[in-house]
């Protein structure tokens, strides 16, 4: 840090010391804000893949009987569908709000480590290459759905060494990206940016930080275990050679629980940081929130056999996963009315970035309930491979995780291109986006409880309404998410109407003391004592 | 600085979308009305299940409302164009904070009694009747009963076959029990304790009859147990699919039980008997006189 400080100081105006033209501003970047970039644009492609995927699913299932393609294919799309939008598309989505973010949100100039930075973004790229590769090799793409089940996944054909090398690939850019904000987070605070008064994205952030060094390894060895019971005659899996295919279920989501809060904590960052901006009245209950995210990540170590509870599991076992997720909705509960407190007596405005915030906390509320449903052990044993478990973990992803990532991004896109976008399409984007959403998953809960198994690619007749419901609800979704890059390619693309530095008028933080854009290297000089008085949290 | 939409027009134009698009799905979904649910089911079981998950579906439902209730009066009481002003001393209440995290324990504690009860009589294997071992295989069932001499495959009926391939042309509105159908259906007695062993010989699979209340995964080199006890008064035929996803065709092999009185249910279990030692005669054992085979069936 000292070091950049003092080599901008030597050129003077850090706009002089600005990015490098042409390709080698990309191939080459180093800075936060031009990785966050690429991080996003990733992000954007491989949403738009992983929903192509999406819209192909849903048209099979628009009506029963086999249309368009063959089950087979259809296994392979659910399958690519989770792993791009999961890895591909919302992980991705979140490292670029923080290398966008979390520098200008501390007073840092800089991530603390912008060569691994660099590493960790390029390394996407190659591995989603790999991984989409897969649908052009004999034996097809991987179809054994994401959770890559044994001895189901061992059936794979050529693409199946291919996605194991991509998810090693996904693993180590996670890794390294959460080394990168754990540091810069530790160790690049400005003075007077205490751990306990720094914005909410980041406490989330550096917890999710944790969480994905802690459990990237297991998935790592989990799959490694799969490549090579598949290639070099171990039995780790296999019954038939002494091995246990119930062991990968508990590796698996060992991983996979953690995983899935690597998804939603930092969205919980930015909810916190939106709701109070547009209500114009600072958080309530900071501490209590920096806690709850901590419980809810200790948690999440704990209670991964919910996932399986179909396996046979002892009944102590039993007893003890389902308790143990049922106090999750305990912090959770605290987030969720922390966040009604703060709209509670605030002056509310409504625009895009608080429309998609208030959208989060509604929809992800009812994906609270339908997941305090699904710990309950004895109903699990009706819900569980229904879609009511697909409505339940899409009502916490899409109006979760993705519509938090959007909130991000319209709250802080007048930040990153120094002007206004345009808050009306933005608004039709908000109202598209809620309501389809609703017409494309909540119908999913009635047939799951009806009894319609996931991952089918035909079903009998009875479930034929919800379904093209359901089909109608993704087309429109599907559809409406054109606008979000047209929406930000018209704003940076523009010479529209030009942000000032605080945008909102109740936004609260250090991003907002920096110019509109900011700087190239957002904080060379540390904030002085006012500007942080001003910015932090409380 | 805020910059606030002021399109009254596109607000009305969305609200009427909106309006109209509800209305569609409620002339859509009115031919599934009866879908919208868990089956209540028809095994000792499945009722105590269902129970559970109408309990906890009402908690939410509850919460649901003083939650969301709070969020919407929020919404609409402390607008700024309603000439709202911030109250910016309140971010923090203790007494508050302790409220709703002790209430969602006890609401926690209070489930976890009926959780447990239930969970217990779920594992309680005592006292069967019947043991059927299930069998999953890709892609269709095997079911034996045990110390019975009676084992056969079950697998997606022919014309439902025919209808779900690719292209196949068949509307499959016409086949009956589309998809939900076999050949050889699961027989068992209502009123008795049947125990279900579920294995794989393959790929892990599920056994599911939603109506049962229960579904338990089917892995190879394990055992997995279920019981089901269907009502005296419930015969009848059940359907039910794999569960867990298994290949290509996981989606097309369907579970069928039908439910019989007992004595309906020995006499086709001794039907059967005979049938398997005819046909196991047959093929094994070519050389067998005509005399010894009526005398097998006769033990």
């Amino acid at each position: 840090m000292a070091h950049e400080h003092t080599a901008d100081h030597a050129h003077g105006e850090h706009d002089h010391h600005g990015p490098a033209h042409g390709w080698r501003r990309w191939v080459y970047a180093t800075n936060h804000k031009d990785i966050g970039t690429m991080y996003l644009v990733f992000a954007c492609i491989m949403f738009f893949v992983g929903g192509a995927m999406a819209m192909i699913i849903r048209a099979e299932l628009f009506k029963p009987g086999l249309q368009l393609v063959d089950p087979q294919f259809f296994n392979s799309m659910t399958t690519m569908h989770a792993l791009i939008m999961i890895f591909g598309a919302v992980m991705p989505a979140w490292t670029g709000l923080a290398n966008w973010m979390i520098p200008m949100q501390v007073g840092a100039p800089d991530m603390a480590l912008p060569r691994l930075n660099n590493f960790s973004f390029w390394i996407l790229p190659f591995a989603f290459t790999l991984l989409l590769g897969t649908l052009f090799v004999p034996g097809g793409a991987p179809a054994g759905g994401w959770t890559l089940y044994p001895p189901l996944s061992l059936q794979g054909g050529d693409g199946f060494p291919m996605a194991i090398f991509a998810i090693h690939l996904m693993g180590a850019s996670s890794i390294l990206g959460s080394i990168n904000v754990v540091v810069t987070i530790m160790n690049m605070r400005a003075p007077g940016v205490g751990l306990l008064n720094m914005p909410l994205f980041c406490w989330s952030w550096l917890i999710t930080a944790y969480l994905l060094i802690a459990t990237m390894p297991v998935l790592a060895g989990a799959v490694t275990m799969l490549l090579t019971d598949h290639f070099f005659g171990t039995s780790f899996f296999s019954a038939s050679g002494g091995g246990d295919p119930v062991m990968f279920q508990h590796i698996f989501w060992f991983f996979g629980h953690p995983e899935v809060y690597i998804l939603i904590l930092p969205a919980f960052g930015i909810i916190s940081e939106i709701i109070p901006t547009f209500s114009r009245k600072p958080l309530f209950g900071y501490d209590a929130m920096v806690y709850a995210t901590a419980a809810i990540a200790f948690l999440s170590f704990i209670v991964w056999a919910h996932h399986m509870f179909t396996v046979g599991m002892p009944l102590a076992g039993q007893l003890f996963f389902t308790l143990s997720t049922m106090l999750i909705s305990i912090p959770t509960g605290v987030k969720v009315f922390n966040w009604t407190a703060t709209m509670w007596k605030g002056s509310l405005t409504f625009e895009p970035p608080m429309l998609f915030a208030l959208s989060f906390l509604f929809l992800f509320t009812i994906g609270g309930f339908s997941g305090l449903m699904l710990a309950v052990v004895p109903a699990d044993f009706q819900y569980h491979d229904t879609y009511f478990v697909v409505a339940h973990f899409h009502y916490v992803l899409v109006p979760g995780a993705i519509f938090a990532i959007m909130a991000g991004v319209y709250y802080w896109l007048p930040k990153w291109t120094g002007k206004m976008y345009d808050q009306k399409l933005g608004t039709w984007h908000f109202w598209l986006s809620t309501i389809f959403v609703n017409v494309l998953f909540f119908p999913q809960h009635f047939l799951g409880l009806a009894g319609m198994p996931r991952r089918i690619p035909d079903y009998s007749t009875q479930f034929t309404d919800w379904n093209m419901v359901s089909s109608i609800g993704a087309f429109g979704f599907g559809l409406s998410q054109l606008l979000l890059p047209y929406i930000i390619w018209k704003c940076v693309k523009s010479s529209g109407e030009k942000a000032t530095s605080h945008v909102w008028e109740g936004s609260h933080g250090l991003e907002w003391e920096l110019s509109s854009p900011p700087p190239y290297h957002s904080w060379t000089d540390p904030p002085s004592g006012d500007v942080i008085k001003r910015g932090v949290q409380h | 600085m805020s910059f606030q939409m002021k399109n009254r027009h596109a607000r009305r134009v969305l609200q009427g979308a909106a309006a109209s698009l509800f209305a569609t799905l409620a002339s859509v979904a009115h031919a599934g009305w009866d879908g919208l649910n868990m089956p209540e089911g028809v095994t000792v079981l499945s009722k105590k299940i269902y129970g559970l998950h109408m309990l906890i579906l009402w908690i939410c439902v509850a919460i649901g409302v003083v939650v969301f209730g709070a969020m919407i009066y929020s919404i609409i009481k402390f607008r700024k164009s309603k000439g709202a002003e911030a109250d910016k001393t309140l971010v923090h209440s203790t007494k508050v904070e302790i409220v709703w995290t002790v209430i969602p324990i006890l609401i926690l504690v209070g489930m976890a009694v009926p959780i447990a009860e239930r969970l217990i009589d779920i594992e309680d294997m005592t006292g069967v009747d019947l043991n059927v071992k299930v069998t999953g295989y890709q892609w269709k069932w095997e079911y034996e009963y045990l110390g019975q001499n009676v084992s056969f495959f079950s697998t997606l009926k022919r014309d439902s076959d025919a209808a779900r391939q690719l292209g196949s042309g068949v509307d499959v509105n016409t086949v009956p029990n589309y998809l939900l159908d076999v050949d050889n259906p699961l027989v068992i007695p209502a009123g008795q304790k049947v125990q279900f062993l579920l294995t794989a010989q393959d790929v892990i699979h599920a056994w599911w009859v939603p109506a049962f209340g229960m579904k338990k995964d089917a892995i190879p080199g394990y055992v997995n147990h279920i019981w089901v006890q269907v009502e005296a008064d419930k015969v009848g035929t059940y359907r039910g699919q794999c569960a867990e996803l298994c290949g290509r065709d996981h989606g097309f092999m369907p579970i069928v039980v039908e439910v019989k009185s007992p004595a309906e249910f020995d006499e086709w279990l001794r039907a059967k008997q005979a049938e398997q030692k005819l046909a196991d005669v047959a093929p094994n054992a070519p050389a067998v006189t005509a005399s010894a085979a009526p005398a097998a069936i006769q033990q």
